[in-house]
């Protein structure tokens, strides 16, 4: 169960000359895809900017590298930049605790209940494969245009998919790990709180890690539509008024939460998992 | 000895859509106080399905079980039941592993541990109460199971194949411990397998059961001569061959019947 990341090295002891040259073939290998990795992002960049520089591409449509970060620096001087970062992260993250609680409780009632799972089975379906981007408009109309929109666009962006998911990893739980609570003299209670919740905590961890994703994306549609604020409506609002170094500039931003949100999440899950 | 487990002209039919399955036909038998009584048969004739009904998960169709001349529903006994695998769960460690049933039954306190410890310590796995069930053998992990069960104190003992998922010497090696543990704890235990020399090896008694829906075709009383009697030694008994044998012969003529 344990997975410690031991540094590997080529001085351990008592390797054969075989062993070491296996091992240094494999760091190798290692650092050449890194540096390929670093090649492909930094020549991007540099014809990028090049590009713009040269008058190759306008970079009053693309924007520059240089420009990005200018404009970062701007932004970031008048406190605009934490402003809309902050209302994008606090909806993100709203929303992601709403997803996993309320698809939680519903995969519990699901799952204790075979009636209400049957019967709920072709409305989680239908409702799960609509393009939630279908909805905003409508939760426009009903809720205005707020956050609260914002979080119930970017809750149905992720939801169902989530109950049905956890529903179907419930289920999957082996049959006779089940009836050894019921040999032990426990009820349906003790099967999901012994067994079955504590077996999905992995399961539950890469769904998070799913719908960490899916929140974001719903937040950003959301903030395009029905937004005064975050990095959603930087978006729309820089590419209607051409304020193209906004819009790159949020879109990159939006790489680095995205990414820095997934990482956190694997750390709890490498955390966990010893 | 006196009559503990009496199981009386029982049936159980299981119900699908495709149409029902009579998996028990009218078996009676009955089980003396500290007896080890074997019940072997072929694949699916219902050997699961009996068990299921002694521990109460299932209800029979007809017939009745009766421990000390009661009910079984009603006779407040506790009958413990060990399962194929030994089905440790893997975020729990040994000691939360075996606390599990007292833990489901409310019965978990201070003293419990006390008990769970010398158990641990009897058994051979004290070393390991912190460790997690996949840094246990196949053989630890099957004491690990039986201790679960018998904290619960349990009058009687089920064992469902309880070796089938080690390879054979564990299996040899497993099977000398668990009979030995529950000799020692003077419990009464009901096992069933399809492995007729383990069936010889470790019972006083012997069902065999026919081919689905199951029927009792003939009982045993299996009596060696060897001295510190053990699952193992009792496999050079003089005698052993001979059950093998009168049993084998039972299992092939209901296998050429069908």
């Amino acid at each position: 169960m344990s997975k410690k990341s031991k540094k590997i090295s080529v001085d351990s002891l008592n390797v054969s000359a075989a062993q070491k040259a296996f091992v240094r073939k494999y760091l190798l290998k290692k650092r050449r895809i890194r540096i390929y990795q670093i090649i492909i992002l930094v020549s991007f960049i540099a014809f990028w900017e090049l590009g713009t520089y040269f008058g190759i591409v306008d970079p009053f449509i693309f924007s520059s590298p240089s420009r990005v970060i200018k404009t970062i620096v701007e932004m970031a001087m008048d406190g605009m930049l934490f402003y809309h970062i902050g209302i994008t992260l606090i909806e993100t993250l709203i929303s992601f605790a709403l997803v996993n609680l309320i698809g939680l409780a519903v995969a519990i009632i699901l799952w204790w209940n075979d009636s209400i799972s049957k019967v709920l089975e072709p409305y989680l379906i239908v409702l799960n494969s609509l393009p939630k981007s279908a909805l905003a408009p409508v939760f426009i109309v009903w809720l205005g245009n707020n956050m609260k929109t914002i979080i119930i666009a970017a809750i149905s962006v992720a939801v169902f998919g989530s109950i049905i998911t956890m529903y179907s990893d419930f289920k999957a739980v082996e049959e006779d790990k089940i009836k050894l609570i019921y040999t032990l003299g426990g009820n349906k209670k003790d099967v999901l709180f012994k067994v079955v919740l504590p077996a999905n905590i992995p399961s539950m961890i890469s769904l998070m890690k799913v719908n960490i994703g899916l929140s974001l994306v719903g937040v950003i549609i959301g903030e395009f539509l029905a937004a005064k604020a975050g990095l959603g409506y930087l978006i729309i609002y820089g590419s209607q008024v051409f304020k193209l170094n906004w819009v790159i500039m949020s879109i990159v931003i939006l790489c680095f939460i995205a990414t820095g949100l997934y990482k956190l999440l694997s750390y709890f899950e490498k955390k966990y998992s010893r | 000895m006196s009559e503990f487990l009496k199981i009386d002209h029982l049936s159980f039919t299981y119900h699908s859509l495709e149409g029902e399955t009579p998996a028990l036909l009218d078996v009676s038998f009955s089980v003396n106080e500290g007896e080890f009584l074997c019940v072997v048969g072929p694949s699916g004739c219902g050997k699961s399905t009996l068990l299921s009904l002694i521990a109460g998960l299932l209800t029979p169709s007809s017939g009745s079980i009766y421990i000390n001349g009661k009910d079984i529903k009603s006779s407040g006994k506790n009958i413990g039941y060990m399962l194929q695998k030994d089905h440790l769960l893997d975020w729990r460690n040994t000691l939360k592993n075996v606390a599990l049933g007292l833990e489901i039954q409310n019965k978990l306190t201070e003293s419990s541990y006390i008990q769970i410890n010398e158990m641990l310590n009897t058994y051979g796995l004290i070393t390991f109460k912190n460790s997690y069930p996949s840094e246990l053998s196949g053989g630890m992990r099957q004491r690990a199971a039986l201790i679960r069960t018998l904290l619960l104190e349990p009058d009687i003992l089920l064992l469902d194949e309880p070796f089938s998922a080690l390879d054979y010497q564990t299996r040899l090696e497993v099977a000398d411990d668990i009979w030995s543990i529950i000799r020692k704890e003077r419990k009464t235990a009901i096992m069933i397998t399809h492995d007729i020399s383990e069936a010889i090896s470790m019972s006083d008694r012997l069902v065999v059961l026919s081919k689905r829906p199951g029927t009792v075709k003939k009982i045993f009383d299996i009596k060696l001569s060897v001295e510190n009697r053990t699952p193992f030694t009792a496999r050079s008994a003089p005698e052993f061959k001979d059950y093998f044998n009168s049993i084998w012969k039972e299992l092939d003529s209901n296998e050429q019947k069908k």
